[in-house]
């Protein structure tokens, strides 16, 4: 059968499970725009490019599947940037498609034309130019293998505008994958196993430090069984969150520069430190000269390029988490662990046990109150973006996740303007699940004409401004670092509550601790998306928090406040 | 100094992951050098880099993410036979020329090009004896130089051949949910 590029594309596309496209039109992808009209694709116009890099991300973040995005060449091509690189650093498979200016004039400065698999070199997996039409269906699934195996991550795949309209022959069977082999690693040398083994029986205070690679690798199940064989007490990272429920009494909390003082302190004191899925990232370790100096470490990890590179470990298990953690669970010991987790809970004191609910309201709203109620009223059971800031944070603290690909936030590049694109990714992958946005108002600012989307896809998210009317978590740092000045972290910020309405959203406005509840709950009796402007508290700072660079056991505490640091169970 | 041997895709663009990789992992290359290899899809690096062990690790794990590499090794640790290329463009003229053929013979180096007021002495071998003979050279003054870079093989039964084993089948691959 013979089609043109583009249709071969579109072909190769739908073949693959793919249902919808995040995208924006121009010049050099128009054919491909053209045979997607035909196809059954379902294509979302974005706002921005940017956007539509974030949504591809957000839908693979809460499908486990490949997101796709798709932009024209030169400005199409380069507002991808950023989200191809938060979809880099966060490990999640996304293919990026861009049209190219014709092979013919390539190299020539064409109109349109830059060199993006140039740019996109060090922040793709992989990128490829394709100038035949010939070669599109092959490449395209060779992306979607790339993307979604190993360790995943985004691939751009630029085609040039000629490629999109020859035609050429069609055929599903010969164009399979065909990447060049690699040599085998089977770095599970029986030695290195046994001691893991070893390490794993004979700890006393152990720790597991669990990271997105357990969602990655879908382990949660093993891991569940780890954890229950060993009686481990689970610390988890950021992007760890969900991987094992929060309500399970070994769960300890979120690690690392604003984790709980009882998880760092643990981590500190710990004799064994079982890292899975995880890449010691600095806002985990803080300054790795004084990181869990007692404990020996065990690496459970797919990327042989993680081991040893931030924390020397004394048994490295390079492979996919599940794979490894069913090896182990059968060697497991059952023991005791009650003396140590006593200790850990003992080191909990009086902060967790109270219900910041009970506390007298004081005429103060918190981010805290907000996020809470979000929680309690949700039952926990939401799917909630999170841009990047104080909020984020705050999110990390008070949501209590219980299932695994509910909590998507950008970790690694930490960018703002990520959750209301990623929200609306999230929502097209899980259309029945309820999604929310915590977002701060300088984030919301940077992505916020994806409202307009919104409102053309008909989709219903909820969206939760914490609006501080700073750059919060700058304007933290100002505070805590350079004795307050605050230089460009004031900020104004549009009536969102009325911007919401231009768009044809609905917008409410809360400053008081009582109106939170009922307008969570209106909301969520809305069948349409509804933004919710809280004015909350201005100058509240994050705690506990270690400073960048500083030991886990130096940790800024909040001062005496009515505030305290976890609540209790809905 | 570390070396390392990769295997990858003999075509267009492989060459600049490699130096845009160790650019991104803020190694730097003291030398780099490429050729095809028996077989036409697959091309032979040996790089050299300034590094240190745990550096060199990051390189090679690294490297072997690349879709375009099939393999890469640190040989640092291994009996090696290292060579490297250089043409040296001397000047000389009538009275030193026989004391420059002396020490050329010393080197087991070779004139490959001569002109009344210069020659061009190809030397290879290992590093040190290029740089060994360069010292000597340059009070004679050293005109031009070129050199290829080092290339590497493991000596006797210590292989390192590059895989080619027929691709693997890939399982399908969707978007579908989890
Ligand atoms: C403002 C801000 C504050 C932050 N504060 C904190 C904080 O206090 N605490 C915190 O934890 N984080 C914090 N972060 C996030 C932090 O920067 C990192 O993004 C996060 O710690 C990374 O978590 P991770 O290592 O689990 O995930 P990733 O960075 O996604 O790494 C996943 C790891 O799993 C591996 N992997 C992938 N697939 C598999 C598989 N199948 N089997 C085995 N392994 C696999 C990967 O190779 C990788 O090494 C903060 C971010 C921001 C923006
Ligand atoms: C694109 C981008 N620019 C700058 C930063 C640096 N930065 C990190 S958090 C932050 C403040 C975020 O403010 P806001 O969105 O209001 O959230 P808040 O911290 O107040 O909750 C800034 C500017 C960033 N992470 N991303
Ligand atoms: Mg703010």
């Amino acid at each position: 059968m013979k089609l043109t590029g583009a249709e071969i594309l579109c072909e190769s596309l739908t073949r693959l499970g793919v249902r919808e496209i995040f995208g924006y039109p121009g010049g050099a992808i128009l054919p491909v725009y053209d045979a997607l009209g035909k196809s059954k694709l379902h294509h979302v116009l974005v706002r921005h490019e940017q956007g539509a890099t974030h949504m591809a991300d957000g839908y693979a973040r809460a499908s486990g599947g490949v997101g796709v995005a798709m932009a024209t060449s030169g400005p199409g091509a380069t507002n991808m940037v950023t989200g191809i690189a938060t979809a880099m650093l966060d490990s999640s498979p996304v293919v990026c498609i861009t049209g190219q200016v014709s092979s013919k004039v390539l190299g020539s400065d064409a109109f349109q034309e830059i060199d993006i698999t140039g740019i996109t070199m060090p922040i793709t997996k992989h990128n490829v130019v394709v100038s035949r039409a010939e070669d599109i269906a092959r490449t395209i699934r060779e992306a979607f293998v790339i993307a979604s195996s190993g360790r995943p991550g985004p691939v751009l795949v630029d085609i040039t505008k000629d490629a999109q309209q020859t035609s050429a022959e069609f055929d599903w069977e010969a164009s399979a994958p065909k990447l060049p082999p690699k040599r085998q690693r089977t770095n599970q040398d029986q030695a290195e196993f046994d001691r893991a083994v070893e390490l794993l029986n004979s700890a006393k205070r152990p720790v597991i430090l669990a990271g997105h690679g357990i969602m990655v690798s879908d382990a949660m199940r093993a891991f569940e069984q780890f954890v229950r064989a060993g009686n481990f007490p689970v610390a988890m990272t950021l992007l760890g969150i969900g991987c094992f429920p929060a309500k399970d009494p070994l769960n300890l909390g979120m690690m690392g520069m604003h984790g709980e003082a009882w998880v760092n302190n643990a981590i500190q004191e710990a004799d064994l430190l079982i890292a899975v899925g995880m890449r010691f990232d600095d806002r985990v370790t803080g300054d790795l000269r004084t990181y869990a100096k007692t404990a020996r470490k065990i690496h459970i990890e797919i990327d042989r390029a993680e081991i040893n590179k931030n924390v020397k470990v004394d048994a490295a298990l390079v492979g996919d988490a599940r794979e490894v953690l069913e090896k182990l669970i059968p060697q497991i010991e059952t023991r005791d662990r009650s003396p140590w987790i006593r200790h850990i809970a003992e080191s909990k004191g009086d902060s967790a046990v109270v219900d910041i609910q009970s506390l007298p309201d004081n005429g103060h709203l918190y981010a805290a109150h907000v996020i809470n109620d979000i929680w309690k009223e949700t039952h926990g059971e939401a799917i909630v973006v999170t841009d990047v800031g104080q909020h984020q944070m705050w999110e990390a603290q008070y949501y209590h996740h219980n299932r695994p690909r509910t909590l998507i936030t950008s970790g690694g590049l930490g960018t703002m303007g990520f959750a209301l694109p990623a929200a609306i990714g999230a929502k097209f992958a899980k259309p029945d699940a309820e999604v929310w946005v915590v977002v701060g108002d300088g984030g919301f600012q940077m992505t916020m004409s994806e409202l307009a989307t919104i409102v053309q896809e008909k989709i219903n998210i909820k969206i939760a401004i914490i609006n501080n009317g700073f750059l919060g978590m700058v304007r933290q740092w100002q505070e805590f670092f350079y004795d307050k000045r605050y230089v460009a972290t004031p900020l104004v910020a549009p009536d969102f509550a009325a911007l919401a309405n231009a768009f044809g959203i609905r917008g409410e406005r809360i400053t008081k601790r009582a109106e939170v509840v009922p307008v969570i709950r209106s909301a969520r009796e809305s069948a349409e998306t509804v933004l919710i402007d809280f004015r909350v508290e201005q100058e509240d700072s994050v705690y506990p928090m270690v400073a960048a660079g500083a030991s886990l056991s130096d940790m800024i505490r909040r001062p005496n406040s009515p505030l305290v640091e976890t609540a209790t169970e809905p | 100094m570390q070396t390392l041997v990769a295997y990858v895709e003999n075509k267009p663009g492989v060459l600049n992951r490699v130096a845009s990789l160790a650019r991104r992992l803020a190694i730097n290359i003291d030398s780099l050098t490429v050729g095809p290899t028996e077989n036409e899809e697959i091309a032979r690096m040996t790089i050299v880099a300034h590094t240190d062990e745990k550096g060199a690790h990051r390189l090679e794990a690294s490297l072997e993410k690349l879709v375009d590499v099939r393999l890469a090794e640190n040989v640092s640790s291994r009996a090696l036979l290292e060579r490297d290329l250089a043409l040296i463009k001397v000047s000389a003229d009538q009275q030193n020329r026989p004391h420059l053929m002396e020490l050329i013979k010393v080197f087991r180096a070779r004139v490959v090009d001569v002109a009344p007021e210069s020659l061009i002495i190809e030397v290879s071998g290992a590093v040190d004896k290029i740089d060994g003979l360069l010292e000597v050279l340059r009070p004679f003054g050293v005109l031009e130089m070129a050199r290829s870079g080092r290339i590497s093989m493991t000596r006797g039964g210590d292989l390192l051949r590059p895989p080619i084993a027929p691709p693997e089948s890939f399982e399908a691959v969707t978007t579908e949910s989890k």
